[in-house]
């Protein structure tokens, strides 16, 4: 777009122009120097919407029919990353709880981001941790696992790759266990207590309680957990340690078959 | 025969004119400002703003392209609804009535869904673009709240809006989605205690979305009314809230 040409020192008639706002000399008319690329802008977005609405037909298929379920049954795009997340949570988690707290924790940042700095301008250098955080979500737990639903599962959500042929019968060999039965940890048998696993219990409590220990250790030296204080210190790790339990859960499943962590009489991790 | 600005000169000063145009129209300081104050439509903007802000590689256009979205599909939705019937004998004959009989038919549906699928596309770039300015700093943070609920009535809108065709990929997919409010903790019938408040599959979270125990079509009457009035509705109202805070808050963002 091209740079307004506006003579943007003081001059007598802008006072009178602007009114009771103070005349800053960084300010342009909205018209017509916004107003045009509004304009023009729209007029873009509109030719092209018209010329892919031309091309592209919307998809219909044959009528609705509940007896039949196509294999694999996908979700609108948009949420299939969530769909993609049910492979390593349960649905309770994966649907309803993870799906929460993204909205939640979506709503909270501006309140647990306290760094005053990078308020208004592009800047990696000033906020590292919000940055790094926000691009690890999006790009990496979001997008690309929106891309594995769209392109890269077939049939029995296994994972094909686009140029291989969609076989329905393919057989996959059902290798997964719960931690407690996997190799390096099977000695110690599967303690219980009403039913409920210790040994993921044991884990998931000390998985939590890395952020005690991090608040304990650092709260004397850290000028960052000390601005944020205990309740947003511990909201902050509450949503972070929730979010990487995501790719720990896909790594443990992808690497090591492990598919419960924790597994109790009501829901299993 | 008066000249031709005689003539130009006796509308502009008739009173029918001046009546609809309260300020003349040469470029001035004045007029541009008015231009923007005395026009409903425009006075959403501030007569003046600061120079970075109408810069592209600044904003990306994004929350204007995604308001441009959402008009794109009210008036395309409203044509659609001239001719679909959320019943679901009629609802899959009306698509096909509408894509081979009606005039213009098929590009208002294909319009309908692909700037409804832009338009989430451009409400994620729009929040992303918003997070790598830091715009929800203070004293924005609220307008970032609304926003998210504003994302979140997007995809609830587009998610509604795919049962309507009532083809196999509408209904299969609507079933996949809403199988998760089955697994909601203490309300679903398949979530984690479920069992001991008492919910079954035909009295749980999820029977209370679809109005039954399947994707049927009391599942389309409700969509259809919650994609038509009650969604378009409340993110309308949230609209008008988040587009008032941006000037409420200081305008849009930037370097202070």
């Amino acid at each position: 777009m091209a740079e307004p040409k506006e003579n943007t020192t003081l001059k007598p008639d802008a006072q009178s122009a602007g009114g009771k706002e103070p005349v800053v000399a960084d300010r342009v008319h909205v018209w017509p120097y916004l107003v045009r690329n509004e304009f023009i802008c729209s007029i873009i977005v509109i030719v092209i919407l018209t010329v892919w609405s031309i091309v592209i037909d919307a998809p219909l298929e044959e009528p609705a029919n509940p007896t039949q379920t196509p294999n694999p049954s996908k979700a609108p795009w948009y949420f299939l990353g969530l769909q993609e997340m049910l492979v390593y949570f349960d649905p309770w988690f994966a649907g309803v709880v993870l799906p929460s707290l993204i909205i939640v924790g979506l709503m909270v940042i501006p309140y647990i981001d306290i760094n005053p700095k990078g308020n208004g301008y592009y800047t990696f250098r000033e906020r590292p941790f919000a940055i790094t955080t926000f691009l690890f979500g999006f790009f990496f737990l979001w997008i690309s696992l929106i891309i594995t639903g769209v392109f890269f599962r077939g049939p029995g959500w296994n994972l094909f790759w686009p140029w291989e042929t969609w076989d329905p019968h393919m057989v996959i060999a059902l290798t997964n266990v719960d931690l407690p039965e996997w190799g390096p940890l099977r000695w110690m048998g599967n303690p219980k207590i009403f039913g409920v696993e210790l040994i993921g219990l044991v884990l998931i409590t000390l998985y939590f309680s890395v952020a005690f220990i991090v608040y304990y250790m650092k709260r004397d030296t850290s000028d960052t957990i000390r601005q944020l204080g205990p309740v947003r210190y511990g909201i902050v790790a509450f949503l972070l340690l929730t979010m990487m339990s995501l790719p720990i859960k896909a790594l443990l499943r992808l690497a090591f078959n492990i598919q419960y962590v924790w597994v109790t009489p009501w829901f299993n991790i | 025969m008066p000249s031709l600005s005689e003539l130009k000169k006796r509308i502009v000063e008739s009173q029918l004119w001046r009546s609809m145009f309260r300020h003349e129209y040469p470029d001035t300081p004045r007029n541009r400002v008015l231009q923007i104050m005395a026009n409903v439509w425009l006075h959403l903007h501030p007569p003046k703003i600061r120079r970075h802000a109408i810069r592209v590689r600044f904003t990306w256009c994004m929350g204007g392209i995604t308001f441009l979205m959402f008009l794109v599909t009210l008036v395309t939705g409203v044509i659609l609804m001239f001719y679909y019937r959320p019943v679901a004998e009629y609802a899959y004959a009306d698509m096909k009535y509408l894509q081979y009989d009606v005039p213009f038919g098929m590009i208002m549906r294909n319009m309908h869904r692909w700037a409804a699928h832009g338009m989430v596309i451009t409400v994620w770039l729009h929040m992303f673009r918003v997070f790598m300015t830091g715009s929800y700093k203070p004293p924005r943070e609220f307008n970032w709240v609304i926003g998210v609920v504003l994302l979140t009535i997007t995809l609830l809108l587009s998610f509604t809006g795919y049962l309507l065709p009532w083809d196999q990929l509408s209904i299969w997919a609507v079933t996949v989605g809403t199988n998760m409010a089955r697994a909601t903790p203490f309300v679903g019938s398949e979530g984690p205690f479920g069992e001991l408040v008492g919910v079954t599959s035909r009295y749980d979270a999820r029977a209370f979305l679809l109005g039954g125990t399947l994707v049927g079509p009391a599942a389309l009457l409700r969509f259809y009314v919650l994609h038509c009035i009650f969604l378009p509705i409340l993110i309308s109202l949230l609209m008008i809230v988040h587009f008032w805070r941006v000037r409420k808050d200081g305008g849009i963002s930037g370097p202070l």
